[in-house]
């Protein structure tokens, strides 16, 4: 049957995560806006609540173990309602709050959304309870992720990994970082895996940190590896080259975190929504759901498009969430989830602050703000024009070579 | 037209699967499944939807009440959600949706240029329709109909699959629909037992439901057409504008300003000499056979109350944006193997990404269009508050379909300005969504 609504059951747990959201992540917004790089302590609280939630199973504070796809054994033959759909309800209220806080919230990197993605059951208990970052973006390649530099040598029972990342989200404060490297730049795609590597491990060094548009209270860092010797077992999902699934088991990370990210940008752009609408009423501007959109004042109007798209990308996300619970491919819902969350999130941000005036543009509000933390989202995990190429080559079937 | 008051046929209680098989025998007696030779493929449908659909009718059988006698007008009740999250249509729904769009595909497309040229749909194709159940997809069994509950989703659904074919024809399809929805849904006991009998018995009036008047920034709650209270019911004064099929219409439900109180709907005979219809041939949607409808001092009696209004308003509204996802559906699916087809400087033009990224915004912007027109569509089924959401998927779906629809055009340059493409027809067609008030009702 139809139904578009909030699970029943999750009611009570997003409810906390909003109080969550409401009362420890929007009271230190500005803080670390202002104070970019500074370590938001309160998180590590809120890091053993998050944890302690997980393990009640009620679902996932910032989402990032909820992705992993559950057996079909468990398939009792109805519709799921998942931990994909719980993270990604869950990210949209933590986002609500704070996206910087978000992505620096202990133990929930989008590193630890890779390792519930495609560890093996072993990787998972023994990386269990690690914080990690995600190491993919190069000086040289960034969208042509295909075409990165770093290298994994076997070396015994050890990979030695050189290169050098950069765009490192939570990589300074992190326990670990997934990276992501070739076994043999002669193969193309086909040969590139990702390893967890501990931030103690020789040869790895943080070496900046960026100062941002936006998401500032969230580092972002530059890491090197230098003969950098990992445990052969620390290499997720299958050591052969196989033309066939190869890179597909690393993109894979991406079919379960893009709705995240889109979550990410609907809840950004939802906080700007309820403040606009609070201080378009306060101007005596009232959004009528009934009347004719040209009848109304011409900021309701623009208020009522942005709310239409906002609800679009807020179903989007959601039902590729969905898809992922209940085992269905969901590739291209995934990318149209993310290109539409994250063009509308930052359009809807960026106009908030334009309709709000002087209170959106300046400090007193939070609008500004939301309006430089919703730019990344529509950059990481795949660009807006990264998503509209997955999208038309699977509609149009195409190959990378044919639609470059 | 008079229409003789009748006993509604007696009540016959029917399992949840009932419900299906009602429809399904009406399938089976269709003339027009066999004169079109989609019996054998219709039939498979048919099984597909039925071998697994009897097995889940224990499942549906909860959300069934006691059917109320005529004493008192019959209401539907809300549909009884599950409290989860879930895109999947019922067994039932996907059989209809299943029998609908081969329709839509097997006559509604093939006869599609034709009737935008003829500005009419062939009576054959209204006929078809009405022998589907259209038209009872909302009247509750007890009064003929096939339904126990609200069904708009599923009214959805249908205006959906319809306009995937054509959406001229879909809406002359349809319009009856909508004036026995409404009177399932706020007529009183006496309006059910006079209207209804005719829209579920063999020979389905023509009827329409006219809200819009010909002027600009129409609001629909904000009439100029006059209700004045007689004795006994009103007299209704002024125009209408945008009605499909006005000048066959037995029936009319119009929308008045009802005097010092506000927007109502009024039920209407087309019989009375005030009533005169004038054809309003417009930019599309010209299968429907548009006019306007000219009220001289015309008795009417009042359907529902004023919140029944903002409702059928609301309704209404959900319906025309179901009817652009048809649509908007249908220019994807044409231009996706088009450009991959077409080729210039040397290799197919969906090559490039300015063509396919124009391609993958259609898909994208049309995802989100039916979320949210699902969203709404479910809401209103399960009694829901639905007002917002029905804002949201009509400023979606007009602003977005009207973007699919020029882009649609775009995509086959100059080939999508002629008429040997039907691209051309679904731009016109889907201009229609922000400005169509009424006609049809999920």
């Amino acid at each position: 049957m139809i139904n578009l609504e909030t699970p029943r059951k999750f009611r009570a747990f997003i409810h906390q995560a909003h109080q969550v959201a409401a009362e420890m992540l929007r009271p230190n917004s500005r803080q670390y806006d202002l104070a970019e790089h500074a370590y938001p302590k309160e998180l590590d609280m809120l890091a053993a609540m998050v944890d302690g939630l997980g393990a009640s199973g009620t679902g996932s504070g910032a989402g990032a173990g909820g992705v992993r796809r559950t057996d079909a054994a468990e398939d009792d033959g109805k519709v799921k309602n998942g931990s994909n759909l719980s993270s990604a309800l869950s990210v949209m209220e933590m986002c609500w709050g704070d996206v910087g806080l978000l992505l620096s919230m202990p133990r929930q990197g989008l590193g630890n959304s890779a390792i519930a993605s495609v560890a093996s059951d072993e990787q998972l208990r023994r990386f269990d309870g690690v914080w990690a970052g995600m190491a993919i973006t190069e000086p040289g390649c960034g969208s042509d992720s295909a075409n990165i530099q770093t290298t994994a040598r076997l070396d015994g029972d050890d990979y030695v990994i050189n290169g050098e990342k950069i765009f490192v989200t939570a990589g300074g404060r992190c326990d670990a970082v997934v990276v992501w490297a070739t076994l043999d730049k002669g193969l193309g795609r086909t040969a590139i895996k990702s390893f967890v590597v501990f931030k103690d491990t020789p040869g790895m060094t943080v070496e900046r940190l960026e100062h941002k548009l936006g998401i500032r209270s969230s580092d972002t860092a530059t890491i090197r590896f230098e003969n950098c010797r990992v445990p052969a077992s620390n290499l997720l999902g299958t050591p052969e080259i196989d033309a066939d699934k190869g890179f597909a088991g690393v993109m894979q990370t991406f079919d379960n975190t893009r709705p995240l990210v889109a979550a990410m940008a609907v809840g950004c752009a939802r906080a700007s929504l309820e403040v606009t609408r609070e201080l378009l009423s306060e101007a005596g501007v009232e959004v009528d759901y009934d009347r004719p959109v040209h009848l109304q004042p011409a900021a309701a109007a623009s208020y009522l498009q942005m709310e239409a798209d906002w609800e679009a990308a807020y179903l989007l996300t959601l039902q590729a969430a969905w898809m992922a619970d209940n085992s269905e491919p969901n590739s291209l819902q995934a990318s149209m989830a993310k290109a539409k969350a994250g063009r509308v999130g930052n359009d809807i941000t960026l106009r908030c602050v334009e309709l709000a005036g002087s209170l959106g543009y300046s400090e007193h509000h939070l609008l500004e703000k939301w309006a430089r933390d919703s730019k990344i989202l529509d950059i990481f995990e795949g660009t807006q024009q990264i998503q509209q190429l997955i999208v038309a080559r699977r509609l149009l079937g195409k190959t990378s070579a044919e639609l470059k | 037209m008079v229409i003789q008051q009748q006993h509604p046929k007696p009540s016959r209680r029917r399992d949840p699967i009932g419900v299906g098989v009602a429809l399904l025998n009406r399938l089976a007696k269709s003339r027009a499944i066999d004169r079109l030779g989609w019996r054998k493929q219709t039939e498979r449908v048919v099984f597909e939807a039925t071998k697994t659909g009897f097995r889940t009718a224990g499942a549906l059988s909860r959300s069934f009440t006691a059917a109320s006698k005529l004493t008192k007008p019959s209401r539907l009740p809300a549909a009884k959600g599950t409290g989860r999250f879930d895109l999947t249509p019922t067994e039932d729904q996907q059989m209809v949706v299943g029998v609908v769009t081969e329709y839509a595909a097997e006559v509604l497309r093939p006869a599609a240029a034709d009737a935008d040229a003829a500005g009419a749909t062939d009576p054959k194709v209204l006929a078809q329709s009405a022998e589907l159940g259209l038209s009872l997809i909302e009247v509750p069994e007890e009064l003929g109909g096939i339904v126990t509950e609200r069904s708009a989703m599923t009214g959805v659904l249908i205006a959906e699959a319809m306009a995937h074919g054509d959406m001229g024809q879909a809406v002359a399809c349809l319009a009856p629909a909508a004036v026995s929805t409404a009177i399932s849904l706020w007529g009183d006991e006496t309006q059910q037992a006079t209207y209804l009998p005719a829209f579920t018995g063999d020979s389905v009036p023509a009827a329409a439901l006219a809200i819009v008047e010909p002027r600009p920034l129409f609001d629909p709650f904000t009439l100029k057409t006059r209700a004045t209270r007689q004795r006994s019911g009103h007299l209704l004064n002024g125009v209408k504008s945008l009605v499909p099929r006005g000048a066959e219409a037995e029936v009319f439900v119009i929308a008045a300003q009802l005097e010092d109180q506000g927007p109502a709907l009024f039920l209407v005979e087309s019989g009375h000499p005030g009533v005169t219809i004038e054809a309003e041939p417009s930019m599309g949607l010209r299968a429907a056979s548009l006019s306007r409808v000219l009220l001289d001092d015309v008795p009417a009696v009042q359907l529902g109350t004023l919140e029944d209004y903002a409702e059928c308003v609301r309704l209404s509204r959900l319906g025309w944006c179901a009817l652009s996802l048809g649509t908007a559906k249908a220019v994807l699916d044409y231009v996706t193997p088009y450009v991959n087809e077409r080729t210039a400087f040397g290799e197919p033009i969906s090559h490039r990404q300015s063509v396919a990224f124009m391609v993958a915004n259609i898909a994208i912007e049309l995802e989100g269009m039916r979320l949210v027109t699902y969203r709404a569509g479910s809401r209103a089924e399960q009694g829901l508050p639905f007002a917002r959401e029905v804002a949201l998927a009509r400023r979606l779906c007009t602003e977005k379909g009207m973007q699919i629809g020029t882009d649609g055009v775009q995509l086959l340059g100059g080939h999508g300005f002629v008429k040997e493409h039907p691209v051309e027809r679904w731009y016109r067609d889907l201009r229609a969504i922000g400005v169509m008030e009424g006609a049809v009702l999920v």
